[in-house]
């Protein structure tokens, strides 16, 4: 197991100059080499057209086509894969907690769920889920809201708002099209009096979840470091996204070579 | 009051009588000339309506009990159906009332001086370890400061879950959403109160709501409660400088087939942010750091 780096135990990271500087943030893939580790396969029948693996700590994205299904593997168990929703080809339209929330008229994400867009529209619809359900209102951890919750001393760790900062620049987007997400695998109840809180995940390594694409959508994905919640240990593990186009009952040609693709079928 | 207007009732919407003087009884031939025309245009200022600011805002009929009329600097009656907007001085105080308890004001903020930074209805709600909205409860921005604080709320009924409606929500529960017809989108409206900040589609993040309450039941199925009834008020706390969007309609959740939305008042008068001196300043260990993030900033920048 990893050592938690949650507390003020300096880590020596070298410098660009050849130095020394004592950090809080770990460096390098941080899963302990005895992790069990479950790489799964898709939910879903169908030719797999996008197979990556996100690393721990890392940032993802991809564009998911109108119809095809992803697939997300919590390789290592209660891993939390935050993670944005946008149309592919108008980005101001995006995934909105409110409207699916309120569309939905229940506050958790399950099989079913419809992801809708801040303009009421779907963009994609969870059409299997493999834990009891996933959450949409704990929202990302960065650096700034960490140090409300955990101190000042926290400031300088990795969070999921630099990994969507980061890949929402390569994407040509920026923080103005940052805003409340999903977080696949992750377990946050709302109790009787309002409380509510991250606690203890519900997943375990190889634990799937599988969306539909309703429209071109692009998928921003941050495998979240986790660094002071200790529901994974403070040991980050890889996500493997897999997205794979339902092959077609008529189109028969589609279907062998879906058959023929060892991880095109569960 | 709870009926709705047709859709060719035109703005203010909902339920309540439409403020201004009917044309009709107005003589049409008054403006035969530019001179007549001035004339005529000219007549009817001065007169008042069930909903419209009221300036200077000293000069409010409905000025909050206990505020020096002096100090105030918004004062307003948002119509049904109607949005508004204002850039607010950091420790200024904002105070929504309830008169008719079928107010529902939807509300995003803004830091004033950097619009990207802007509620962050996630952390809002998880900081706190508290969904729902209520007294010393922190209206928060992504990055890790206090926009607002409610400092008082007699409602105890609001919602940061389902945010406000879009077109297509009304669309189909009301047969229209457009902003100049009856049932008008809170996600339209803000548009329009966005645009004239300069900001778009990119810059409306999800928001909160106050007066018309919603409960989570433990199979995750969000309630809604409606209103405490007519007369509650909500105050909050500048503690930045603050861009504030108000679309005042109805909630997502509202199961009454009829549009029903009343009339939403607005005040807003000089004060000062929340202090180390104040109990609120270390309620908890996070308000406390947020706080300290927010007067560090304001420090800084000369505020």
């Amino acid at each position: 197991m990893a050592t938690t780096p949650s507390g003020n135990t300096p880590v020596t990271c070298p410098t660009v100059s050849g130095g020394t500087v004592a950090s809080t943030v770990p460096v390098g893939a941080v899963y302990a080499e005895d992790s069990r580790l479950d790489r799964g396969a898709s939910l879903v029948e169908g030719t797999v057209v996008l197979d990556e693996t996100v690393a721990p700590n890392a940032p993802w994205s991809a564009v998911v086509r109108k119809g095809h299904v992803l697939t997300i593997v919590d390789v290592g168990g209660n891993q939390s894969a935050d993670c944005l929703l946008y149309d592919a080809d108008d980005p101001e339209e995006r995934y909105s907690v409110p409207d699916t929330l309120a569309w939905q008229g229940n506050t958790y994400v399950r099989t079913g769920t419809v992801l809708r867009s801040n303009e009421g529209r779907a963009l994609m619809t969870v059409v299997a889920d493999e834990i009891d359900r996933q959450d949409t209102i704990g929202g990302a951890c960065g650096k700034e809201s960490n140090t409300l919750r955990y101190g000042h001393h926290v400031m300088f760790q990795h969070g999921c708002r630099e990994n969507f900062l980061a890949e929402a620049g390569r994407r040509g987007l920026g923080v103005r099209d940052l805003v409340s997400n999903l977080n696949w695998f992750m377990n946050v109840p709302v109790e009787a009096d309002g409380a509510l809180g991250i606690v203890d995940g519900m997943s375990a390594p190889g634990r799937r979840v599988a969306v539909r694409a309703e429209t071109d959508v692009l998928v921003l994905v941050s495998n979240c470091p986790q660094m002071n919640n200790p529901c994974n240990d403070f040991n980050p593990t890889p996500l493997r996204m897999l997205v794979v186009d339902p092959a077609p009952a008529a189109d028969e040609a589609r279907s062998a070579r879906a058959a023929g693709t060892p991880e095109g079928t569960a | 009051m709870t009926t709705a207007q047709s859709p060719t009732a035109g703005a203010p919407h909902g339920s309540h009588r439409n403020g201004r003087v009917s044309a009709r009884a107005r003589d049409l031939h008054l403006t035969d000339s530019v001179r007549s025309a001035r004339h005529d245009a000219r007549a009817q200022g001065g007169r008042s309506g069930e909903w419209m600011p009221y300036l200077p805002a000293s000069g409010s009929p409905h000025r909050p009990p206990g505020v020096d009329p002096a100090t105030l600097v918004w004062a307003e009656t948002v119509a049904p159906g109607g949005y508004t907007h204002k850039v607010l001085a950091r420790g200024t105080r904002l105070r929504f009332d309830d008169p008719t308890g079928d107010a529902c004001a939807h509300l995003l903020l803004y830091n004033a001086l950097e619009p990207v930074e802007r509620l962050n209805v996630a952390d809002t709600q998880k900081v706190p370890w508290q969904a729902y909205l209520g007294e010393n409860h922190p209206l928060l921005s992504g990055d890790g400061r206090v926009l607002a604080v409610v400092s008082a709320d007699s409602s105890g009924r609001h919602d940061a879950f389902c945010g406000t409606t879009t077109d297509a929500w009304n669309e189909r529960k009301y047969g229209d959403a457009r902003p100049e017809g009856p049932s008008p989108s809170g996600r339209g409206l803000f548009l329009k109160a966005a645009a004239k900040h300069g900001l778009g589609r990119r810059d409306l993040p999800p928001g909160v709501s106050f007066f018309q309450g919603v409960r989570v039941e433990a199979d995750g199925t969000l309630g809604w409660q409606g209103s405490a009834g007519p007369g509650t008020h909500v105050e909050l706390v500048a503690e930045m400088p603050l861009l504030v969007l108000v679309a005042n309609v109805v909630h997502p959740l509202d199961p009454r087939p009829e549009y029903v939305v009343g009339p939403l008042r607005v005040h807003a008068w000089r004060g000062t942010p929340t202090g180390p001196g104040e109990p609120r300043f270390t309620a908890t260990p996070e308000l406390h750091r947020a706080y300290l993030n927010t007067v560090d900033y304001c420090e800084a920048r000369g505020l």
